[in-house]
């Protein structure tokens, strides 16, 4: 199979079930609300050294947040329940709590819940107050540029981290330009983020290393300047690989986003330097979720 | 199917209680079985047919039509569904409910709301004194839902109010949001003497400086308050009035009853 040129690998993605959470960050403008979020998400490009992996899913205008203020919905994805639980009030705590005006409510709704103002109202100590407007608990607790207003409580759900794409290309302009195409079209869609820097792993890992205590190493068999030395996996004229690592909050969400990032990955064709598409997984033992890439692009 | 109507007849001979007679309790009631219900009225209780005309239809959607300053407890412990009365009201209307959504058309009477926890009440005529507040006796007042009046409310509106919201289109009388345990006390009118006397928490919040202030409270300054977008945006369907008022965004914020405490607040615009 091929796009335009470009080789589909007959291979699959395999990704993982995770927890995740969705929270509104709002603030006085929308450049306050955005560097609250870039604060709360930045060092969470991967559970494994970060202990969860957040992103920004998408801006908010004034008339979709909770506040009526500019805001950004953000997406937070970890292994376990009590990991999410840790990271959100470590997060919000220490860079939404702290960021100039903002408000930060839940943005998922569910019969699971995740503590929110129900741990950070102990900042307030004592001066802290609770409303409840309808169903909803909100805590005011007092700073300094005036009262930080959060939900008490934030929904939780089961979410799919891991799915991923790589991209093969004659050279490294060529498989940056394919990359960033590719995480243009995802950051359109909704319930997804892309976790890493600018959205795209260069530095991808394969599981163990021949050092004992560390649990990844570089993906050697796609590292174009070992393709001597190592049981390579590129073809012969590859020249750089950029991977797309994308969470999302269902499989199909997922799912979808692969499929509109190769599509844009693939868009110029062999003619933009891009070889082939290929994938990461662990032969199927390790995931819940496989995402074979020629169904996603029939 | 339109709702099931009760048109009153004529004035009641005495105070009625109208307690029996709510949606959850008539569902499924034929216009006879309706009409044969006792309702307490004195020492001579009355059965509804000697009151009202029943025409049969939904009883979700309960009307009243005709009102009297004799019918009691109107909606008294309601559940679920919705009841109107196309005219006045005399005491306890709502008094406990849970839920559902109840409008009266005229004026309410004396404890309207009380000690209610959960649902909607409207009132779009005055409301007497103890709007939403506690029976005497009784440690607590409103514990949950949101009462709107359209006209005046009397004195002591949220006595001893622990949860939900009162938002009272006119003035407020004296000691308004009076041993407020928590809850929320908005007026967009005048307000009479020393509201928020003895409250613990809660917020207060007015539209117009009250009549007298207690030395009890301290002044923290004027500020836009991040909450005021929240219980504004949730109250915007009930109250298009209140967004008539944008100065109340940043309202100056006294903390108090100092002598009670002093975790709950009085903003005035």
């Amino acid at each position: 199979m091929n796009l335009g040129g470009v080789l589909i690998e007959d291979t699959f993605a395999e990704a993982f079930g995770m927890r995740a959470t969705r929270l509104i960050i709002t603030a006085d403008s929308a450049e306050w609300a955005a560097i609250a979020a870039a604060s709360m998400t930045g060092f969470a490009t991967s559970v494994i050294g970060c202990g969860c992996e957040a992103g920004i899913e998408r801006h908010l205008p004034p008339g979709e947040t909770p506040d009526g203020r500019p805001g950004v919905a953000v997406l937070l994805f970890a292994i376990s329940r009590k990991d999410l639980q840790k990271q959100l009030i470590d997060r919000v705590g220490q860079c939404v709590l702290t960021a100039a005006g903002s408000a930060c409510f839940s943005g998922h709704d569910g019969p699971e819940k995740l503590k929110l103002g129900g741990l950070l109202r102990y900042f307030g100590d004592g001066f802290q107050i609770a409303k409840k407007f309808a169903d909803r608990r909100y805590w005011r607790i007092p700073v300094m540029d005036g009262e930080f207003v959060c939900d008490h409580e934030v929904g939780m759900t089961r979410g799919v981290g891991g799915g991923n794409f790589l991209i093969l290309a004659a050279s490294r302009p060529a498989a940056l330009a394919a990359a960033e195409r590719a995480v243009a079209a995802i950051r359109k869609l909704p319930n997804v983020i892309l976790p890493f820097p600018g959205g795209i792993v260069r530095s991808g890992s394969k599981i163990g290393s021949k050092y004992k205590r560390l649990v990844a190493s570089t993906n050697d068999a796609y590292c174009p300047n070992l393709k001597g030395e190592t049981a390579t996996r590129l073809p012969p004229e590859a020249a750089s690989v950029h991977e797309l690592v994308i969470d999302g909050l269902t499989a199909d969400d997922v799912g979808a986003a692969m499929r509109a990032g190769i599509a844009a990955a693939c868009a110029a064709g062999t003619t933009g330097g891009v070889l082939a598409i290929t994938a990461g997984n662990y032969g199927g033992k390790l995931g819940q979720y496989r995402f074979h890439l020629r169904e996603l692009m029939a | 199917m339109s709702g099931l109507r009760l048109t009153l007849r004529q004035p009641p001979p005495g105070r009625v209680d109208l307690s029996p007679l709510l949606p959850e309790r008539l569902a499924g009631l034929s216009p006879a079985a309706i009409a044969a219900i006792v309702l307490p009225c004195g020492n001579r209780p009355l059965a509804a047919g000697d009151l009202f005309d029943i025409a049969e239809g939904d009883a979700g959607d309960l009307v009243i039509t005709g009102g009297s300053d004799r019918l009691d407890h109107v909606g008294k412990g309601m559940t679920g569904g919705r009841m109107t009365v196309e005219g006045e009201v005399g005491a306890y209307a709502g008094l406990a409910m849970t839920g559902g959504a109840l409008r009266i058309a005229g004026k309410a009477g004396f404890a309207a709301a009380a000690m209610m926890r959960g649902g909607l009440v409207v009132i779009e005529g005055d409301a007497g004194d103890f709007l939403g507040g506690a029976l005497p006796g009784e440690m607590r007042g409103m514990r949950g839902g949101l009462v709107i009046v359209r006209g005046n409310a009397g004195a002591r509106v949220g006595d001893r109010m622990r949860r939900g919201i009162i938002l009272v289109e006119g003035d407020l009388g004296d000691h308004a949001a009076g041993r407020l345990l928590a809850g929320t006390v908005i007026g967009l009118g005048s307000s009479g003497a020393d509201p928020g006397l003895g409250m613990k928490r809660g917020t207060l919040l007015l539209a117009k400086a009250p009549e007298r202030l207690l030395p009890s409270f301290a002044d923290c300054g004027r500020h836009e308050l991040g909450f005021l977008a929240l219980l504004f945006a949730h109250l915007r369907p009930h109250s298009p009035r209140l967004a008539l008022v944008p100065q109340l965004r940043a309202p100056r914020r006294w903390a108090g009853d100092l002598a009670a405490g002093g975790k709950g607040e009085i903003l005035i615009a």
